[in-house]
């Protein structure tokens, strides 16, 4: 059964609960383990960029709405400093998001090379 | 000096609507050019320990940001090798081979740069287009997508369009808005309406990309496209965003449990003035195989806003189907453009579209404009509401599947009626908004905004506010929905939630049934390999496509006759020759007065009597009318009749409507006088035709009566009745039958 990010079984996740005010946001989030899961899916399916895909997100699925939201802003052109953008790649390696602070390191170091820092 | 005016013939040329397209010469230098750009590339790889150190005869020190994505996340160095290897026209001919599966031509696809799979892509003509996307899209089941907007970003019509929209099969919905700040309403208004219409639709709302994010995290959409790539560095730079900053955002969608395709098209870059030099197909073979690196699960490509540059230079159309297949061979989702509209002609666009609806692709297009034309607030689509029924006939014409269905306007005007009000009490319940009775009742008429003059502009402004600074979820709108009653629609969109939850939407071209169950490669692999083989509609889908609403059956005319039926034609008893010189006779057919009431061109087989007897009798004749039940031809009936007449002149009357003059001592095909076109006959045709007759009879020779050709289809419109009506007269016909006189009485005063 899968669950939700919350822990709640999908199947709990019904009309009736919500009638009795037993639904939150967390109740309708994907979980990481299924992230994990969809992406040996797509992994077995000849896609591994779309596997990668999925694995960055069960790291991000740990994450805040509105922090997701800054770190794109981050890494839009010229938006951050190099010291900046490693900030963010260590803060995401605290939290065990090591696929998402490669991709961050990765570009600061793109970005130094085409003059897209701030 | 005066200039000279063009012969008639070019006049007349030059006013047809394919001369408002614009044509450009090929020119290279400003990305003018589909195809092979002298200076695209040649495709190389080479591979140092495991890192690409060249690719596409560029190194890596000089790589710009796409080749840097592209080359270390975008290509499977596995396979490389061998891909690489293989010359073009060698993997172009594996493409369209049925023996050689899809997973294989997809696995070498994997191992190619950019240069090398444009190069193959680029070999293949049409018709192996049309059969290398029946084998490479990724989902057997073909679907399609609508746009749902309007002018003024009315909740209610919109909810109302889009419960239509999913009433005619579309299973993704895209909105947009033309007021940046509408679009919290709109998703949520689009959605319920979605809903109303049926299980199971995938919603997006287009916007700016952190805004369409946002919208996304809160539940009030299911999917996301409009993440845009280009194939430069210089115009990805100017969209604001990086390979990075959108691998990013994939993963960030995905982390929603939310469903995301990215958007790309050639000419985009030669719009926006920065192609490198490079063809078009070049720069798109980048953006494709950008999207594959970045992670993203599919693309809507095929020119999108600058289809229609593509549509310039020689070729480019080619170019934008070749465009979606390419998107197929990197296995991803196709959403294969057909979305902005390309030409001013209904010829050319339609030739666009039509070698991919055959071909099948998994959304034949990223925006049906499901709405009016004026109300679309992508652009004019390539296909919109106005023709929809062109595409309902075209899936009937060739029993393809194109993902619409035909809805009876009785159900329509259902679903629009539930869908306002939905919105409405949701709307209030929230707190959001108040709708007056007269905007509902004009939202359910509307054919598009014009028809809604009641509608606030305010209105979707002040609801997208509050659901912003309320934080409204579709959870709260779903809670809403359930409280007014809407368990079903509540229900819907909280299967629409769970989806999210289990996640199996996230893989390549997924799609939901109106079970709910997802079919995507993983559930619904493409399995094409040759005839026999591949997607095939179901029994009851077939029937869907077959079963339009316009069709008759011979009942249905049968019917339609009935209401015509009238007791001023009678018969009088067996009819025999007649001596006086002055008599001529209208010989009708056996159908007359039995089956057949009403001619083809809407006058009644009555009215058309009258006037051949007034014609008649203006020459001093006296008309007789002879019903010759033996025979259903009217050559025949117009010679028994001339051979029954004093005068030795007959007419015939076929119940349709066709008529001619005959004379005793012709053979049946050659008569005197044939109106043969009977749609277009008036009464003043068979008044002429009735004193042509008489003149006849008089022994004279009249200027023959002429038919009256146009330019209209007229056998389109008619055959299939003409085919229903001669087998009623045939079916009413009797060999051993005499012919009987009949009487016209006077109309009821």
């Amino acid at each position: 059964m899968t669950i939700a990010k919350s822990g709640k079984p999908v199947d709990e996740v019904t009309l009736d609960a919500l009638r009795a005010g037993d639904l939150a946001v967390d109740d309708v989030r994907i979980h990481p383990d299924t992230l994990i899961a969809q992406a040996s899916v797509a992994d077995d399916h000849g896609n591994p960029q779309l596997a990668e895909n999925f694995l960055r997100a069960a790291e991000l699925a740990q994450l805040p709405d509105h922090r997701v939201m800054a770190i794109y802003e981050s890494l839009r052109p010229r938006r951050s400093t190099a010291e900046q953008l490693e900030t963010i790649a260590a803060e995401l390696d605290e939290l065990g998001a090591v696929r998402n602070a490669a991709l961050i390191r990765e570009a600061a170091q793109v970005y130094q090379a085409r003059n897209l820092l701030l | 000096m005066t200039e000279r005016s063009p012969i008639g013939r070019f006049r007349f040329m030059d006013e047809q609507r394919v001369n408002l397209d614009g044509f450009a010469v090929e020119n290279p230098s400003l990305g003018l050019i589909a195809f092979n750009s002298p200076t695209d590339p040649q495709p190389s790889l080479v591979i140092v320990d495991g890192h690409v150190i060249e690719m596409d005869s560029r190194a890596a020190e000089d790589f710009d940001i796409l080749d840097s994505f592209i080359s270390t996340h975008g290509i499977d160095l596995a396979v490389s090798k061998e891909a690489m290897a293989l010359d073009s026209i060698t993997f172009a001919r594996m493409i369209v081979d049925p023996n050689i599966p899809r997973t294989e031509v997809v696995r070498l696809a994997g191992g190619m740069t950019p240069a090398k799979l444009a190069q193959a892509i680029a070999q293949l003509r049409p018709a192996e287009l049309v059969i290398a996307m029946t084998k490479c899209r990724a989902r057997r089941t073909p679907s399609n997508q609508a746009h749902v907007t309007n002018r003024s970003d009315d909740p209610l019509l919109l909810a109302a369009d889009a419960a239509t929209a999913a009433a005619f099969g579309f299973r993704e919905i895209e909105t947009t808005v033309p007021v940046l700040g509408d679009a919290p309403s709109n998703a949520v208004a689009v959605s319920i309406g979605a809903a109303v219409g049926s299980p199971g639709i995938l919603i997006q709302c287009s916007v700016e990309e952190a805004i369409e994010l946002d919208l996304g995290m809160r539940g009030l959409v299911s999917y996301a496209e409009t993440v845009s790539l280009y194939g430069t560095e210089q115009i990805f730079i100017d969209g604001d965003d990086t390979p990075w900053s959108k691998a990013f955002l994939t993963s960030a969608y995905a982390s929603r449990g939310i469903k995301m395709r990215v958007t790309s098209g050639g000419g985009a870059e030669a719009l926006m003035g920065s192609a490198e030099g490079c063809s078009m197909f070049y720069l798109e073979a980048r953006c494709v195989a950008l999207a594959r690196a970045i992670g993203s699960q599919g693309v809507q490509n095929g020119g999108i806003d600058s289809a229609s540059v593509a549509g310039s230079v020689p070729g480019g159309v080619r170019s934008l189907m070749a465009e979606n297949l390419m998107v197929m061979l990197r296995n991803l989702e196709a959403c294969t453009g057909n979305d902005a509209l390309m030409s001013e002609s209904d010829v050319r666009r339609t030739s666009r579209t039509h070698p991919i609806f055959i071909g099948g692709s998994d959304f034949i297009c990223s925006g049906f404009g499901s709405i009016q034309r004026y109300d679309n607030m992508f652009g004019p689509s390539q296909w919109n509401s106005e023709d929809i029924d062109d595409f309902l006939a075209m899936q009937r014409d060739w029993g393809v599947d194109g993902g619409l269905r035909t809805a009876s306007e009785p159900e329509v005007e259902r679903l629009r009626r539930r869908a306002v009000e939905a919105v409405r009490d949701v709307y209030g319940l929230l707190g959001l908004a108040e709708f007056t009775d007269a905007w509902l009742d004009e939202a359910v008429d509307a054919a598009g905004s014009k028809d809604v003059p009641a509608a606030d502009f305010m209105v979707p402004l002040t609801a997208s506010r509050l659901i912003r600074d309320t934080n409204v979820t579709m959870l709260d709108v779903i809670g809403a929905l359930d409280e007014c009653g809407y368990e079903v629609e509540a229900e819907r969109l909280l299967a629409m939630l769970h989806a999210r939850v289990e996640g199996d939407y996230l893989q390549t071209a997924a799609i939901f049934t109106e079970e709910m169950s997802v079919l995507s490669l993983v559930t619904d692999p493409n399995d094409y390999s040759g005839p026999g083989t591949g997607y095939v509609p179901t029994r009851a889908r077939q029937l869907e496509i077959d079963t339009i609403r316009q069709q008759r059956s011979v009942d249905d005319l049968r019917s339609e006759q009935d209401g015509f039926v009238t007791d001023r034609l009678a018969v009088l008893g067996a009819a025999g020759p007649a001596s006086d010189p002055r008599d001529v006779v209208i010989g009708v057919s056996p159908a007359t007065a039995k089956a057949i009431w009403r001619t083809l061109s809407g006058l009644t087989v009555v009215d058309a009597l009258e006037e051949l007897l007034a014609g008649l009798e203006e020459e001093g004749c006296l008309g007789r009318i002879v019903r010759i039940n033996d025979t259903i031809d009217l050559g025949l009936i117009g010679l028994k009749a001339a051979r029954l007449a004093g005068s030795g002149i007959g007419i015939g009357l076929q119940a349709k409507g066709t008529a001619l003059i005959h004379r005793r001592d012709l053979t049946p095909l050659a008569n005197l006088e044939l109106y043969s076109v009977a749609p277009s006959l008036t009464r003043e045709s068979y008044r002429a035709m009735g004193i042509n007759a008489g003149r006849h009879a008089k022994g004279a020779t009249p200027e023959p009566g002429r038919n009256p050709y146009s330019d209209e289809a007229i056998e389109a419109r008619y055959h299939t009745t003409v085919v229903s009506l001669v087998a009623m007269e045939r079916e009413i016909c009797d060999p051993a039958a005499y012919p009987e006189s009949m009487s016209l009485t006077e109309a009821h005063t």
